[in-house]
This record gives structure tokens, C-alpha cells and sequence, in this order.
């Protein structure tokens, strides 16, 4: 009898390590549009556009400068303060954007997800892929500042000769952005009280991220330990020294940073493809 | 060669549980005693309780079944109704199916691509134009890119929005939405479609060619159509086969007129508690039957049509009454009225506390269309005192074979009757 072939199944177990990236290959357009849809609306409800993101880390960056460095007078080796701020919050604000904007991916999509199957992680990842683009938009204001640096002041600043690892670097940073982000929109779905961790959570972890407070300043008063295991720390340290030639960065911390973003995005998908079964009926 | 007659979907054995209440407290250890079960390989300590899904009585478990083993099979090319009252877990059951939510027990196989149409317009951005938001969508109902572009052409014809399609749709007015959206729907090419009750919105013409649209896919590519709707008029022009669900169970399945008949039957009895003039006087029933002597919601056109009123009172029921059936098109319009004053009935006493009425009806000509019913008691000899009852009953009158309705039937152009006539 051939009657008891059957293609495909719903149960109500699924085998927590089947990722189903056939599935999200074949949703890979979806992907695409959704990207498009968040570039296409993006500016369409703003008065100012896309100047809130370049307003945003120019502003912070010139607050950061006159209270750290010049009022706590942090020393920032032989870089600008300004410039080091800037890059500093520059790539920052891309992990933090992908934390941010995937951890609420539940319940900000409850209406679609309630309504039509898709797989899931498609939502998030299209929320790493078009936050590429307001990283883009700031990293084109912290380019016009280093340039201007390098031809108008004797800062002598230049870039590392591994500059053309820094996409790579992005990888990264994404990745653990979506893992991250993925595990804790899984856990908001039944715990709401997450979401003000996140919002209140993530400024904290600025400071110990080495985004206004460079390592050595930590090796000297003895605190490594409270950057040590923070993954980010090391990626704004490495995004530093890439794109400054400034900063120590050690076989262990970028061993550490890819094992950790890895495992952090494994994990995160294992978790999100668990919850986004049942969610609809707990959200 | 068996291709028209192999099952597509089976349906086994499932089952959905829900937690009532105020989801948050006790979650925590709720989740810590299944996980204990789990193991200690013991069975999930919360999924043995659990009571039938009843809405008016109040239950004493915090945990319901939505749906309790369900089981059915749908052939290739066969268009399923699945109808119930509010409540009886038919969107539940299409959740599960459209994979937007996992049952708790159960298993459901199925041979192809199953998509869903519980909701048109799904992913719609308003800033969007009409083509993108095209596009969009498609990809979400599960269209590739590729397939869209091939179809878009099609697609814009179908929801004649052609003028609009470069338009950001926050300027489309909600009916232009709900065409465009079913447009796209009705392009996907899917071996199973899931389809809930999408045709509600959208004025009658659109509704009839979006069943139209239903019935080629399902006649025509050998697709597979499941349904669930309240309108009994779509449900009997689509489906071939139904099951009824109460409660979360299956209570019958069998071919869509026994269903339909079986469902409305126990539908009207339930209401019985109308009451005229604060309760003085009471509708105990009030009943269509079309010439078969069948209790029906649906009447062919230029076909006879019965309506049997049951009143009951408290005391002995007096004789002089007014009793009228007005019949309306939507929720205002009073079409049409069945007086027992205007043809001088009689409305005899038979001295006890309740008095059956049966109005006969040669031959309906309404137009084929949705239509109301409001009852209306005079008392004649107390000053004209009047009371009413709206919307007691509604019926659906649709077109039989005598005569030729096309979608192109509007009351604003052909007036809402259509008389018996003869040319020579």
C-alpha cells in the first residue's frame, strides 16, 4: 500500500534541532521584500529622515567627549577622543539595533504570525539585514569625520592593513545580535517583564562594552574581569583597532567573540524555532 | 488510475488544550512540573485534565480542550465546509491546519503545500504601493518572487485596481484592499487552500467572484479547498462535503445539505426566547421551510417558501392579534410584509397558551440576495399597541435554474423583485 506516504506532517513535536533551512531557503524572497519594505518605509514617517541617524551618534559622541574625556578625563592613547567616541558608538548602535529590534519579534508581528505560516526566523533575519542600511548611513558620517582627521589635523591616525576584515567583523556582530535577540524575543513571549531588561539591560552593557572606556583604562585599574567575558568588548575593540590601527586585540578574545556569537545564534534558533510553534497561544 | 479519489489531508486524532484565565501566575510552575514529568518520563501532568470547551457554563478547570480528537480525511479536488457556531473550534482547527499554531496531541499528514487565507491582506503596509504591497504579500502567502512577477499582470486584471496599483495603499478605500489582497490570493497555486471566513467583507458582487474564483480552482486544477464560513449560501454553492463541529467534536460529517439541515435544525430550536410585549408573549419558534418541507436558511429563486411561527403566551392567548412577517434586505429596508391584517386573516384562537401560524409563500421573488426577518404583534384592540421582535431569522435566497442571474443583478439597477412574467 502506498496510502500511508505522506510528504509532510504536523505534530505537536518537532525534532529541536531541525533548523529547517531548506524551508528558509525557499522563503529567501520573503526575506528580500521584507528588506525592501523596511528601506521603502523608513523615511515615510519621520519629518527629518534619515538625519535622526546621523544626529543620533553625532550627539551622543559630542556628550560622551565633554563628560568622559574632558570633564572624567579618560585618556584615549593617540586617537581623537571625538573620533574614538564615534567609532566606538558606531558599531555599537548596529549590535544594538539588531538586539533590540529582533527581541520584540513576537509580539511586535503577532498580527501577521497569527494569521499566516512562514518560517519564523525570516522576521528576524530581515530585521539584521536592513539595519545594515542606518548602519550604513552612520558609518558614512564616521567616514567624512576620519577623513577629516586624517587631511586637516596632524592626529597622524591611519587605518590597520586588516581594514578589509571589518565585513567580517559585521558577520559577527550580527550574528550575535540575532542569537541574542532571538532568545530573548522566545522568552518575552511568556515573561513580558523581559522587555524592560532589554531597554534598561543594554545601556549598562555599553559601559563595559569599551564603547566610551578604552581597555587599558580597565587593565589599569584592575577590573579586566568586568570586560573579560563580554563578546561585544572585544568587537568594539577589534572594529577600533581595524579602523584606527588602535587598541590590543588578543588571539583568545577573537577566538572567544566567534565561538560565542556562534553558539549564541545556534542556540537562539533552536530556541526561537521551539517557540514559534506554540506562541500565538501565549502572546 | 486513483488520482481523483486519493486522500491529500488526514486529520488524526487531534486535539488543542488552552489555559483560561489570566495567563502569567503560576506559569513559572506549571512549566517546571511538565518539564519534571517530562524527565521523569511520566505523561504531562496538565494534559489529563481539561473540560470540554463550553462557553456559557462556567467550568472548574483552568485548562480546555478547543478541540478534542478530531479526526477526518479530505480527497484531491474536494472543497470541505467546516461549519459551527462561535466558539465550537473551527478557527482553531484552521490555525492548526495553516501551521500558525501546533496542536497539543495528534497528528495531521498531508501530500503538498497547504496555504492559508484566514485573513486577506496580511502584511499589507499602508506607505506601500499597490504592486509592492503585491509583492510582499504573494511572498508571505508563500510565493516566490519569480512566480509573482509572471502572474502580476493577471493578478492587477483580477482585482480591477489597475489605476491604483502605483498608489500607496493608505490611500485605497477598504473594499479596493480587500480586492487587491484576494487577488493575490486567488493566484496561489497551492495543493491544499485554507480558506476562513475572507468573503464576509467586499460587497456581493466581489463575494461571488471570489466563490467563483473557489470553485475553478478546486474544478478546474484539482486542487483541494477547505472552508469555513457562516454564510450557509456560500458554504452550499462551494462545498461538496461538510463536517460540523460543536464543542471542539466532530458531531457529523456527511454531504453538505444533510450537514446544513442537521445544523440549522438545532440552531433555531435553541432560540426560544423572545419575547413580545415584556414577556406576555413569547416566540417559541420561528421555522423556513422551502417546498420539500425541509428546514432550510436558503430558497431557490421563483420557488415556494413557507414560514412557521410558534407563539406561546402565559395565559390563554385572545384572538385579536395583528401578526406580521416583514422581510428586510439588510438591517433599515423593509421590502415586503406578510400581514394576517392585510388580507384579512383571522387569527383564531385555539384557547390554549400557545398558537402555530404558517405563512405560505407561492413563489419567492426576491432577488437573489441575504434578507432579514422582523416580527411584529399588534394588539388590536388595546389602541394599535405594538411590539417587535428584529431580526428573528434570516435566509438566503439564491438563483435556480429558470432564470438567468449574473453577478451583474444589482437592487439599484433591477429593483429588488423580480416578477413572474411572460413575453409573447
Amino acid at each position: 500500500m502506498e496510502k500511508e506516504k505522506w510528504l509532510f506532517n504536523i505534530s505537536p513535536k518537532n525534532n529541536t534541532f531541525n533548523l529547517n533551512l531548506k524551508e528558509v531557503w525557499q522563503y529567501r524572497d520573503l526575506l528580500m521584500l521584507f528588506v525592501k519594505r523596511d528601506v521603502i518605509t523608513l523615511y515615510k514617517q519621520t519629518i527629518l529622515g534619515p538625519l535622526w541617524y546621523l544626529i543620533q551618534p553625532l550627539f551622543t559622541s559630542v556628550i560622551f567627549t565633554l563628560v568622559f574625556n574632558n570633564v572624567a578625563g579618560i585618556k584615549t592613547g593617540g586617537i581623537p577622543p571625538f573620533l574614538f567616541n564615534l567609532a566606538g558608538i558606531t558599531t555599537w548602535n548596529y549590535f544594538k539595533e539588531c538586539l533590540v529590534a529582533t527581541s520584540d519579534t513576537f509580539k511586535k508581528n503577532e498580527q501577521i504570525f497569527g494569521k499566516v505560516y512562514f518560517p519564523r526566523i525570516i522576521m528576524p533575519m530581515s530585521i539584521v539585514v536592513s539595519s545594515l542600511l542606518k548602519f550604513a548611513i552612520q558609518l558614512f558620517i564616521l567616514i567624512c569625520f576620519y577623513l577629516y582627521y586624517v587631511f586637516y589635523t596632524n592626529s597622524g591616525i591611519r587605518p590597520s592593513e586588516f581594514l578589509f576584515l571589518f565585513p567580517v567583523l559585521i558577520v559577527f556582530m550580527g550574528m550575535l545580535g540575532l542569537g541574542l535577540g532571538m532568545i530573548i524575543s522566545s522568552m518575552v513571549t511568556k515573561y513580558r517583564d523581559l522587555t524592560f531588561l532589554v531597554s534598561f539591560g543594554i545601556q549598562l552593557l555599553m559601559y563595559i562594552s569599551l564603547v566610551v572606556i578604552p581597555l587599558s583604562l580597565f587593565q589599569k585599574k584592575g577590573v579586566e574581569w568586568l570586560v573579560m567575558y563580554n563578546p561585544m568588548g572585544y568587537i568594539i575593540e577589534m572594529a577600533r583597532f581595524l579602523l584606527l590601527n588602535e587598541g590590543n586585540i588578543s588571539k583568545f578574545g577573537i577566538a572567544y567573540t566567534v565561538i560565542f556569537s556562534v553558539l549564541c545564534l545556534l542556540f537562539g534558533t533552536v530556541i526561537f524555532n521551539k517557540t514559534e510553534k506554540t506562541f500565538i497561544d501565549t502572546i | 488510475m486513483m488520482k481523483q479519489q486519493d486522500v491529500i489531508l488526514k486529520v488524526e486524532n487531534v486535539s488543542k488544550q488552552y489555559r483560561l484565565g489570566v495567563v502569567g501566575t503560576g506559569t513559572i510552575s506549571h512549566d517546571f512540573n511538565r518539564l519534571l514529568a517530562k524527565v521523569t518520563g511520566k505523561e504531562d501532568p496538565y494534559l489529563k485534565i481539561g473540560e470540554s470547551n463550553d462557553r456559557s457554563t462556567k467550568g472548574t478547570s483552568e485548562y480546555v480542550w478547543a478541540l478534542k480528537d478530531i479526526n477526518f480525511e479530505v480527497k484531491r479536488g474536494e472543497i470541505l465546509g467546516i461549519i459551527g457556531k462561535n466558539g465550537a473550534g473551527k478557527s482553531t482547527l484552521l490555525k492548526i491546519l495553516s501551521k500558525v499554531t501546533g496542536p497539543t496531541t495528534g497528528c495531521i499528514k498531508y501530500n503538498g503545500r497547504i496555504a492559508s487565507l484566514l485573513e486577506v491582506g496580511t502584511g499589507f503596509h499602508p506607505e506601500m504601493t499597490g504592486r509592492e504591497n503585491i509583492f510582499l504579500n504573494g511572498a508571505i502567502l508563500g510565493m516566490t518572487k519569480k512566480e509573482i512577477s509572471r502572474k502580476l499582470d493577471e493578478i492587477i486584471e483580477f482585482s480591477g485596481c489597475e489605476r491604483y496599483v502605483d498608489t500607496p495603499v493608505k490611500r485605497y478605500s477598504s473594499g479596493m484592499k480587500v480586492r487587491l489582497a484576494f487577488a493575490v490570493a486567488a493566484f496561489l497555486e497551492p495543493d491544499i487552500l485554507v480558506v476562513d471566513e475572507v468573503l464576509a467583507v467586499g460587497d456581493a458582487e466581489f463575494q461571488k467572484k471570489a466563490i467563483g474564483k473557489m470553485q475553478d480552482i478546486s474544478s478546474q486544477a484539482g486542487r483541494t479547498v477547505l472552508f469555513v464560513s457562516h454564510d450557509m449560501g456560500a458554504i452550499q454553492n462551494l462545498c461538496t462535503k461538510c463536517i460540523l463541529l460543536e464543542s471542539g467534536k466532530v458531531v457529523l460529517e456527511d454531504n453538505t445539505n444533510k450537514v446544513i439541515s442537521f445544523y440549522l435544525k438545532n440552531k433555531i430550536t435553541k432560540n426560544n426566547n423572545y419575547e413580545f410585549f415584556k414577556g406576555n408573549l413569547f416566540l417559541k419558534s420561528f421555522k423556513i421551510f422551502n417546498k420539500n418541507k425541509n428546514i432550510v436558511d436558503l430558497v431557490l429563486f421563483d420557488s415556494p417558501l413557507v414560514f412557521k411561527v410558534v407563539i406561546g403566551s402565559k395565559k390563554e392567548i385572545l384572538n385579536d392579534f395583528i401578526f406580521e412577517i416583514k422581510i428586510k434586505s439588510d438591517k433599515e429596508n423593509i421590502l415586503s410584509t406578510f400581514s394576517t391584517y392585510l388580507n384579512k386573516y383571522k387569527f383564531h384562537s385555539n384557547g390554549g397558551f400557545s398558537r402555530e401560524l404558517t405563512c405560505e409563500i407561492d413563489s419567492v421573488s426576491l432577488i437573489p440576495g441575504k434578507y432579514y426577518i422582523d416580527l411584529i404583534i399588534v394588539k388590536y384592540m388595546e389602541d394599535g399597541k405594538l411590539s417587535s421582535l428584529s431580526d428573528v431569522a434570516n435566509f438566503n435566497v439564491i438563483e435556480s435554474n429558470n432564470f438567468i442571474f449574473s453577478n451583474k443583478i444589482k437592487p439599484v439597477y433591477h429593483g429588488n423583485f423580480i416578477m413572474k412574467y411572460n413575453w409573447k
